[in-house]
């Protein structure tokens, strides 16, 4: 950290890195015991940071019973999902680890042609891979402590190899045709998810675990994320009784806390449809509300973006002559939705953690699992919720943590902070 | 569409024909709009009322008035006591955690994130891995943590912690000193700190005066607390010691004296202090360092000292940064309250719920649920637009 160190802080860039700097005792004198007042930080924080990591690691490593995390891994992953269906999961998983190397290698490609097309060097250094996929390699070793046969890795060690050979091929695809992949994306997703609960399979009131947590995530923002456009271009529309509806409804969602919002999904909604009409399950309920409550918080970033946007950019493609449709569409949009990505991938993460909450409806997902594990029969009266606990915490801080560092990545990349 | 606000006969005459007139088109558009919405709206209504019909669930309010049949944890509220009483209590129940909290987040995430811009490298290091932790765990786990696996697991009221004579944690809550009036010179004391206030602000003022006289060091503010404190201090001693810390003391089967939090509550107000604090922390470093670096710089060339330089340079200015999205989360936090619900904390949300499942109508009791937050919600992000706007700089 050289922030506070202007000396560091020079205009050209060094042929060659500085080397290390002070090293050794000046190291040690130069930042932990500069002067007086330092020092007596240094002091009393070290004392009290290094009792906490004492802590820490022996409840890791000594009086921590971590059986149990090893006895309902699966619980924790699926929650009641039976048990001779879960090679239906796998499927799902096999889908979507190619689809998604797909998607990542045609967008792998997209960055090459366009960093070729502006003249920047595209390259990497070697480590970067390992900067980049360390937390969630350290949570899948974690995972690999726990798990008791080595099925679960090898098939997720198939998985994986499956992502790298699509992601090679995926690269390989010609730029124009990514519409297309696209479409394969979108018809992949669908296909895992019907490969779980088509065919006589498993219907979602059964699931739970990490499973329901990724499931909510990831569906509640592909829905979410084309209302939320859409409310945003109401909110930004010259029309008055259009931006007045939309901003009521972005400010009733964002006004209310969710957990009284999925209370009253599940408790209330019933009552607004036809008494005819079949009630529609827990899962569908929890979702429709996290996607009206996401939608809302996705339709002001989009707003921040079109505010940001140059008037003169709608105003010269009028002056092409294009519809407003395709003003917005092909000229507004896309350079909106380009700066607000950062953003979008916070509210990513803070749907992830938001998650949670639907335990208020009664559904397993993955921190309801940890609560209830320490109650089984082989358990009871130990008092084991400080290790589920902080099992599911490691589970849902690597989720975020990877997120968030890869949205800096991708701000930095897009140069976002620096026009 | 306003600039031709007027139509002579003559461009009448060339108007296109109605079904391509933008302005025709723009008010049928939003009549169609209005008449979708409305529609939807109504139908939903419509669901409802009949639904409640069918179901022959009442549609008013009248159960408001009707006992609630169930006393509310951590306060002498009774279970005769109508629903409307037990709301409010939820309310308040809110803002008890929701108002403290918001101040102890604010003072620990200042203080973290001027510690992550530390030059200390062990603080830096406390600091950034304090934030990096807190921010990515959701605070539902957290509140589950500390409720079930830290504030149950601890002692029995015979075997409490405590801290000195200060403060005792058990298994029932955790308990705090008090402040405690005595009924008669209490509020000739209250009398004595508004003189004191009032001759520190005149203090002040004088002071202020001669350095726009003069020139000399006004140093108005630790003067002026001083004669604050002064005053009071003779007060206090004079009227025989009027206020005074009540302590929590263990009395037989119960803690006398104190202020006491319930497990409950206090699991929902460290675990969003936590939460929130770390969010605090990282606006806090993002403002500071986004105040420009030239006007370091330039406080360095006129030989500022760093305090000075933090206090009239750097803070004014990353204040002015940092207040939109510190309200945010203050707003946040008080809508996290609602978290409180699945420790079984007595906020409005546990008590609507407790109500409905005590068989009171739900649609009735969620929208009061849901007006009381929103109606939370928008109090504090009007407050924190109108500090924004006097906050503003007025540019020209």
């Amino acid at each position: 950290m050289t922030t506070t160190d202007p000396a560091t802080r020079t205009s050209e860039p060094a042929a060659t890195p500085p080397s290390g700097g002070p090293t050794g005792m000046a190291w040690v004198r130069e930042n932990l015991f500069p002067d007086v007042w330092n020092s007596l930080l240094t002091l009393t924080l070290g004392p009290l940071l290094a009792w906490g990591v004492y802590a820490l690691g022996r409840f890791l490593f000594v009086t921590g019973r971590w059986e149990i995390i090893t006895v309902n891994l699966t619980t924790l992953m699926v929650g009641r999902f039976p048990r001779d269906q879960l090679f239906r999961l796998w499927i799902a998983i096999a889908i979507l680890a190619v689809v998604i190397g797909l998607a990542l290698g045609v967008a792998n490609s997209v960055a090459r042609a366009a960093a070729v097309e502006s003249g920047d060097d595209y390259h990497r250094p070697w480590h970067e891979p390992i900067r980049r996929f360390g937390p969630p390699v350290t949570l899948l070793i974690v995972m690999g402590v726990f798990v008791r046969t080595a099925t679960p890795l090898l098939l997720l060690a198939a998985a994986l190899g499956l992502a790298a050979v699509a992601y090679r091929l995926g690269r390989m695809i010609p730029i124009r045709r990514r519409g297309q992949v696209n479409l394969v994306v979108i018809l992949g997703v669908i296909g895992a998810q019907l490969a779980i609960t088509g065919f006589d399979g498993v219907p979602r009131s059964v699931w739970g675990g990490l499973l329901l947590t990724i499931y909510f995530t990831v569906g509640a923002l592909l829905f979410a994320f084309p209302l939320g456009v859409a409310v945003a271009l109401g909110r930004r529309s010259s029309l008055p009784v259009v931006r007045g509806t939309c901003m009521v409804y972005i400010e009733f969602f964002r006004g209310m806390p969710l957990v009284v919002l999925l209370f009253t999904g599940w408790l209330v909604l019933p009552f607004f449809l036809p008494p005819q009409f079949p009630t529609p399950d827990i899962v569908t309920r929890a979702m429709v509300i996290l996607v009206l409550f996401t939608s809302a918080y996705v339709a002001e970033i989009v707003r921040g973006g079109l505010q940001g946007l140059p008037r003169g950019q709608r105003e010269a493609a009028q002056a092409l002559g294009l519809s407003p449709w395709k003003q917005t569409r092909l000229i507004i949009l896309p350079q909106a939705l380009r700066s607000v990505i950062p953003a979008l991938v916070g509210q990513a993460i803070s749907l992830f953690k938001d998650t949670t909450l639907v335990l208020a409806v009664g559904l397993t997902e993955l921190l309801q699992v940890a609560r209830i594990i320490p109650g089984q029969e082989d358990f009871r009266g130990q008092g084991l919720f400080a290790e589920t606990l902080i099992f599911v915490s490691l589970i849902y801080w690597v989720g975020s943590y990877w997120m968030s560092r890869e949205s800096q990545r991708l701000e930095a990349k897009l140069g976002v902070g620096e026009r | 569409m306003s600039a031709s606000t007027e139509t002579s006969p003559s461009d009448r005459a060339h108007r296109p024909p109605f079904w391509r007139d933008v302005r025709i088109i723009r008010i049928a558009l939003q009549v169609g709009f209005l008449v979708a919405v409305g529609a939807l709206l109504f139908w939903l209504f419509d669901n409802l009322t009949v639904n409640l019909r069918v179901l022959g669930i009442r549609r008013d309010f009248g159960f408001l008035d009707q006992p609630t049949g169930v006393p509310i944890l951590g306060s002498d509220f009774r279970a005769q006591s109508p629903i409307r009483d037990a709301l409010l209590v939820g309310l308040y129940n809110i803002l008890r955690v929701a108002v403290p909290g918001i101040l102890t987040a604010l003072v620990i995430g200042t203080l973290v994130g001027v510690g992550r811009l530390s030059t200390n490298w062990l603080v830096r290091r406390a600091a950034g891995i304090y934030v990096e932790v807190l921010r990515n765990v959701p605070p539902l786990v957290m509140l589950i943590f500390f409720y079930i696996a830290v504030l149950q697991q601890l002692p029995a009221q015979a075997d409490s912690i405590t801290a000195g004579p200060f403060a005792l944690l058990n298994v029932r809550g955790v308990y705090l000193p008090s402040i405690q009036l005595s009924a008669g010179p209490a509020p000739v004391f209250f009398g004595v700190l508004g003189l004191a206030l009032v001759a520190a602000i005149v203090l002040g003022v004088l002071r202020t005066r001669r350095f726009d006289a003069t020139g000399q060091p006004h140093r108005r503010v630790p003067l002026g607390v001083l004669l604050f404190l002064g005053i009071a201090t003779l007060g206090w001693l004079a009227l025989g010691r009027p206020l005074g810390l009540q302590l929590p003391v263990i009395e037989g089967r119960g803690v006398d004296g104190g202020y006491r939090m319930i497990p409950e509550q206090a699991a929902v107000f460290i675990a969003l202090v936590l939460y929130t604090s770390s969010f605090i922390a990282e606006i806090v470093r993002g403002s500071i360092q986004a105040v420009a670096k030239g006007q370091t710089e330039a406080s360095n060339a006129l030989g500022l000292s760093g305090l000075q330089r933090l206090r009239f340079v750097v803070l004014p200015q990353a204040l002015r940064i940092a207040t939109p999205s510190a309200g945010n989360e203050f707003l946040n936090l008080t809508k996290n309250v609602s978290l409180g619900v699945f420790v079984a904390y007595p906020e409005l949300l546990r008590i609507g719920r407790q109500a409905v499942g005590n068989g009171f109508p739900a649609p009735q009791l969620l929208f009061i649920v849901s007006a009381g937050y929103l109606a939370l919600s928008l109090g504090i992000s009007l407050f924190t637009n109108l500090a924004n706007r006097r906050l503003q700089l007025s540019e020209r």
